[in-house]
């Protein structure tokens, strides 16, 4: 099982991970080749281009044969391409937003939408105090109604499970709603 | 193992994996690897990334965990877990279908362990 932690630079993600972790968090690198043009040009290899993502995760064993991991997405944008391997099959996705810099965020969002993967927003209170109202991130955002918005302190465990809880839970509804099969394998 | 080529102990990742860096399987990277007991009596005899690979798996592993701690990419980290599954020498713990999203059973499962934690 997996949970995919998004966000922009320094908006908390590997604090987030970090908080509810067994493990250090751990980083892996995946090499891409990709026809792009916008990935680092690679001499000698003509035709493809080879770019190198890192992505940190963590480990939560919830049972003894039922372990969560939180992945962080590399935050770049343009490793996007990293995005769907990483979202595909995964519960749902935490997008961290600090509220200083919520432009980083939008991209997030749309991409999210566009996955119909279910997420929440966690607004990371970096000195414990909210500098915009809810509402006003979630209009910032413009991300509707039925997704939740919450706060919370990346690096506090119990701020961190219970987002993790919202989303889980919207992951819930979201399944219930959408009508999605119940079950694998039957999609 | 693979059917692309042997590999010499002395080459690095990528070689062993006869240049492949996508598994015949499909691998989530959060698929959970054991090794099986035939696995672990006969590791020894294997390329070296496989032998770790085993070693590491005496208790399960993600396929991230494996590329993390080896320091091997991921992609070579899925193909050498694929080989070692339909050599049977791991076991592969992941849905059916890595596409499908998980069912909500799943999700009662984790929102019951993440209250517990």
């Amino acid at each position: 099982m997996k949970i995919v932690i998004a966000g922009g630079f320094g908006a908390g993600k590997t604090t987030f991970v970090g908080a509810v972790s067994e493990i250090v968090p751990l980083t892996t690198e995946a090499v891409m080749t990709a026809v792009a043009e916008r990935v680092d040009d690679v001499r000698g290899v003509p035709g493809k281009q080879t770019t190198t993502v890192a992505m940190d995760f963590g480990r939560v064993t919830l049972d003894s044969d039922l372990v969560l991991y939180l992945f962080g997405t590399p935050g770049q944008t343009r490793f996007w391409f990293m995005w769907d391997d990483l979202c595909r099959g995964a519960i749902g996705a935490v997008v961290l937003v600090d509220t200083r810099r919520l432009a980083d965020s939008f991209s997030a969002v749309d991409y999210f939408e566009d996955f119909g993967l279910p997420y929440v927003i966690g607004v990371n209170c970096f000195d414990g105090k909210l500098v915009h109202e809810v509402s006003d991130i979630r209009e910032a955002l413009s991300v509707p109604q039925d997704v939740p918005v919450v706060t919370l302190d990346a690096r506090d465990r119990e701020s961190v499970k219970a987002a993790l809880i919202r989303l889980v839970q919207q992951s819930v509804s979201f399944r219930t709603k959408v009508g999605a099969p119940v079950g694998t394998g039957i999609s | 193992m693979g059917s692309e080529g042997e590999a010499s102990p002395f080459v690095r990742p990528y070689a062993v994996t006869g240049g492949r860096t996508q598994s015949h399987s499909q691998l989530a990277m959060e698929a959970l690897v054991t090794v099986t007991a035939r696995g672990w009596n006969v590791m020894h005899t294997l390329v070296p990334e496989y032998e770790k690979v085993c070693r590491l798996c005496s208790e399960f592993k993600s396929v991230a965990e494996i590329a993390a701690l080896l320091k091997m990419p991921l992609g070579v980290t899925g193909v050498i877990v694929g080989d070692l599954a339909e050599s049977g020498l791991v076991s592969v713990q992941q849905p059916d279908d890595p596409d499908s999203q998980p069912d909500l059973a799943l999700l009662e499962r984790v929102l019951i362990g993440l209250r517990n934690l």
